[in-house]
């Protein structure tokens, strides 16, 4: 397919500007750099806190017994209407493992852990339930799907009482939510840093090339003509400081990753540190670039306008 | 070409730069503006490249009335324009031929347009061979001559310029002036301001005369 002329021409001289303003950005490697620096730190401080949240939130959802329901049946139920309970619950697609206690197996579990092995030899008959020990499946482990869980499991005939250990779930959730909003804050900060910064290093640029600036209007520049190297080289900063960020994640990740696995190793996990993937590495770039000509085009809005030529 | 009805320029501060001028340049003419420093000279230019604009009258630009163009528009008028400054206004961290090739890039012609258009300019000023050296490395009235082909490379129906040989010897100056004949004599319309009576008024050019803002004959340039 050929494209018009006009939009072909537009295209090429777009492509000459942005060739331009990454060429200026080379010819003053240092200060680039410096600048790239500063931004790739301020967007890598979200991003990886983010990948930490994520992968706490990945841990919290392996964790065994993340949330744990007891079923406590009735005493009228037998051990093989138990059994039939634990065959048909296990069947459920919101339940990854249902582990049956008879109440032979409860007694002498408590005789053995709680000390009254002799007192309980008095007893007549054994006092204790069968119980029916299950674990949500990982999507219904959360607060939310698991006391629906439990309310599903309390209207059946056999069960006497269903009781949901939640409270290290509600705690662990809670405090992930609390550190993701943080993020949240801390990421708006920041993005307000890297707007600045960009903001400040083009309206430096402006103020350097002034003489430039004022003999091109004078020989019939447009605005847009005299705004579009200055955007270019925002959107490049953004670009090249997400780059930069995004490297800076993965260099801390990769640190991070042999202490983890041996520390999972001691807890007979197979967890591991989930790293950028493609898709979260594409939104840091294009949210970088994005935001350096934010930047770019608030400073070349305020800075630009104010030149005339004499 | 150029047209002045009535026009007055007050700066901020009451400085009364231009008053009552009425003037009359024809397509195709040569004149000179001259005056002393501070006669307005500068100013009147100003008007017709939109640097500044009239605080009263009417001035017209190739039969555009100049007091009712948008802010939009002002770029396209200037293109009308090449404009020749006493201190040459080249950028010097470009080669000439970035300098000379900028108004084409400006107007947005294509690759080769410009090279081809960028050499012939500067084969009209002498200067060809040099399209890679640094203006940093020219004479002042190479410079200048830069400057002109800057000026003229996309073939403006006008050149404006102010006191192009302020800063020249008189032997480069004439070849200056001579420059401005040869596009004269192409059609081009030109007019130049300049307080050195000695070269001017041996050229067979009208005079525009202005003193403390106003004009001292009638501003009615002949045609050709």
């Amino acid at each position: 397919m050929r494209l018009p002329r006009p939009v072909h021409n537009y295209l090429v001289r777009h492509a000459q500007v942005a060739l331009n303003s990454l060429g200026r950005l080379y010819r003053t490697p240092f200060a680039s750099l410096m600048t790239i620096a500063v931004l790739g730190i301020a967007l890598a401080l979200p991003s990886g806190l983010y990948l930490l949240t994520g992968n706490l939130q990945k841990l919290g959802a392996q964790w065994d017994g993340g949330a744990n329901l007891s079923l406590f049946l009735h005493k009228s139920v037998s051990v093989s209407q138990a059994q039939a309970l634990r065959k048909k619950l296990a069947q459920w697609p919101e339940i990854a493992s249902v582990q049956l206690i008879t109440p032979e197996q409860a007694l002498a579990e408590f005789r053995e852990l709680s000390g009254f092995g002799q007192a309980l030899d008095l007893l007549d008959d054994n006092p204790l339930p069968a119980v029916l020990a299950i674990k949500p499946g990982a999507q219904y482990s959360t607060a939310n799907a698991a006391a629906a869980l439990t309310e599903k499991l309390r209207a059946l005939p056999e069960v006497e009482l269903a009781q949901l250990d939640l409270k290290w779930v509600k705690r662990f959730n809670a405090i992930v939510e609390i550190v993701q909003r943080a993020i949240w804050v801390m990421a708006a900060l920041l993005g307000l840093a890297v707007l600045l910064i960009v903001g400040n290093t083009i309206r430096l640029e402006i103020q350097n090339r002034r003489e430039e600036i004022e003999i091109t209007k004078l020989i019939g520049a447009t605005n847009r003509f005299i705004h579009r190297p200055f955007l270019y080289a925002g959107l490049w900063y953004g670009l090249f400081g997400a780059l930069f960020g995004a490297l800076l994640v993965e260099l801390a990740l990769l640190q991070l990753l042999d202490p983890v696995r041996r520390l999972a190793g001691l807890y007979r996990s197979s967890f591991s540190l989930d790293m950028l993937s493609a898709g979260e590495l594409f939104y840091l770039l294009a949210g970088g670039a994005f935001l350096g000509l934010l930047g770019a085009w608030i400073a070349v809005g305020r800075h630009l306008s104010a030149i005339e030529p004499r | 070409m150029i047209r002045f009805d009535h026009v007055s320029k007050r700066y901020p501060g009451g400085k009364d730069a231009l008053q009552a001028v009425n003037l009359h340049l024809p397509t195709g003419s040569m004149a000179f503006l001259t005056g002393h420093s501070g006669a307005g000279k500068s100013t009147l230019l100003k008007l017709i490249a939109l640097l500044e604009r009239a605080s009263r009258g009417q001035v017209f630009l190739d039969g555009e009335n100049l007091s009712r163009t948008s802010k939009r528009r002002v770029p396209m008028v200037r293109r009308k324009i090449g404009m020749i400054f006493q201190n040459h206004r080249l950028l010097f961290d470009r080669t000439v031929f970035d300098n000379v090739a900028l108004p084409l890039v400006i107007a947005g012609y294509r690759h080769q347009e410009i090279g081809r258009r960028v050499r012939a300019a500067l084969d009209k000023v002498g200067l060809l061979g040099h399209e890679r050296a640094f203006p940093i490395t020219l004479s002042g009235g190479e410079q200048q001559r830069v400057g002109i082909a800057r000026a003229v490379v996309n073939k403006p129906k006008l050149l404006l310029a102010d006191e192009p040989t302020g800063n020249l010897d008189p032997d480069l100056s004439r070849d200056i002036m001579q420059l401005f004949e040869q596009f004269n004599q192409v059609g081009v319309t030109v007019l130049i301001a300049s307080h050195d009576l000695d070269l001017i008024s041996r050229m067979p050019y009208a005079q525009i005369h202005l003193e403390q803002g106003q004009l001292q004959n009638t501003g009615e340039v002949a045609g050709v």
